[in-house]
């Protein structure tokens, strides 16, 4: 029994109640974890001997560019799924995550120009770095032109999958490309094999920061879902309650 | 926090410029995105509601 309970959750119809409660506890999550990472990181956190204080850029930086690969992963991800066994919910959750995606990316393209300018003195190289995380930029813009721009929404879904996926080859590329390259980016911020090199209120900052960029994720995906289940299941009955409760 | 502390706080060290930007920036695009959504999703509804839906023609076969 408990099988077909999780099966009717793969029901668009079925799955915008769960949605629905769960993305206020994502919003306070996200919103209490940005208010601890925000004061570590700009109140708590010492000026970095080397930088100064423009290092605090990392805060920002470094989440979105997190997000903007693992939010492409998680979206390849349910885009596999919807290929492999035909899933309508599948498509739409990798619809709702990819706007998402393609904000952080915009957000770690922009906050590394503004890092690059005083650490490096340019906005902008064509290292390897930058241009496989524009690249990532223009996967998302494409994933998201393809699946508007097929009117049969199916046939959208399995087109925009496919690109989804064969982009995916991008992501580790963006993230080795700074041991593979010689790059101006510098190398990992954070390992899990060698010990922590910067300051512990600078890196438990820049970590709460990177939860926060997630719960928000979730959140905002979720309240996205919401809008392509309701666009989309145009043949489903809502019922009036249903609706009510949106407001 | 004192008036010189804050004017510190907000040079950054000379650095102040880039550093806001970046805060401003990803403030500026979170809050946008969380209206846009908002309103797509109230759309959806409205459009929903609607009991005409089921018989609507796109009118670009005229």
């Amino acid at each position: 029994m408990s099988s077909i309970a999780w099966f009717r959750l793969a029901s668009p119809a079925s799955f915008f109640p769960l949605a629905r409660r769960l993305v206020p506890w994502f919003s306070a999550g996200a919103a209490v974890l940005a208010v601890t990472g925000l004061w570590l990181g700009l109140l708590v956190a010492p000026t970095d001997a080397q930088q100064g204080d423009a290092y605090r850029i990392i805060f920002i930086h470094v989440p979105a560019a997190w997000m903007s690969m693992f939010i492409y992963i998680v979206m390849a991800f349910w885009c596999a799924v919807s290929l492999t066994f035909n899933t309508r919910l599948a498509a739409m959750l990798a619809q709702a995550l990819a706007p998402t995606g393609a904000m952080f990316t915009v957000l770690a393209l922009v906050t590394g120009a503004m890092w690059g300018k005083p650490a490096w003195g340019t906005y902008w190289a064509w290292d390897a770095r930058m241009t496989s995380e524009l690249i990532l930029l223009f996967l998302y813009f494409g994933y998201m032109a393809l699946s508007h721009a097929i009117d049969d929404p199916r046939r959208a879904d399995r087109a925009s999958a496919l690109l989804a996926l064969v982009g995916a080859i991008n992501v580790p590329i963006i993230y080795f490309s700074v041991k593979w390259w010689n790059t101006l980016h510098q190398g990992a911020s954070v390992s899990l094999t060698s010990a922590p090199t910067m300051a512990a209120t600078m890196l438990t900052g820049m970590l709460i920061m990177a939860f926060a960029a997630w719960f928000y994720a979730i959140a905002i995906a979720l309240l996205r879902v919401q809008a392509i289940i309701v666009e989309r299941e145009k043949n489903f009955r809502w019922s009036g309650e249903l609706l009510r409760w949106i407001r | 926090m004192n008036a010189s502390g804050l004017s510190e706080f907000m040079a950054m060290g000379g650095h102040g410029f880039y550093v806001w930007t970046s805060y401003v920036v990803a403030a500026v695009a979170v809050v946008f995105e969380i209206v846009a959504v908002r309103a797509r999703l109230r759309a959806a509804v409205k459009s929903a509601l609607r009991p005409d839906r089921a018989v609507s023609v796109p009118d670009d076969t005229q």
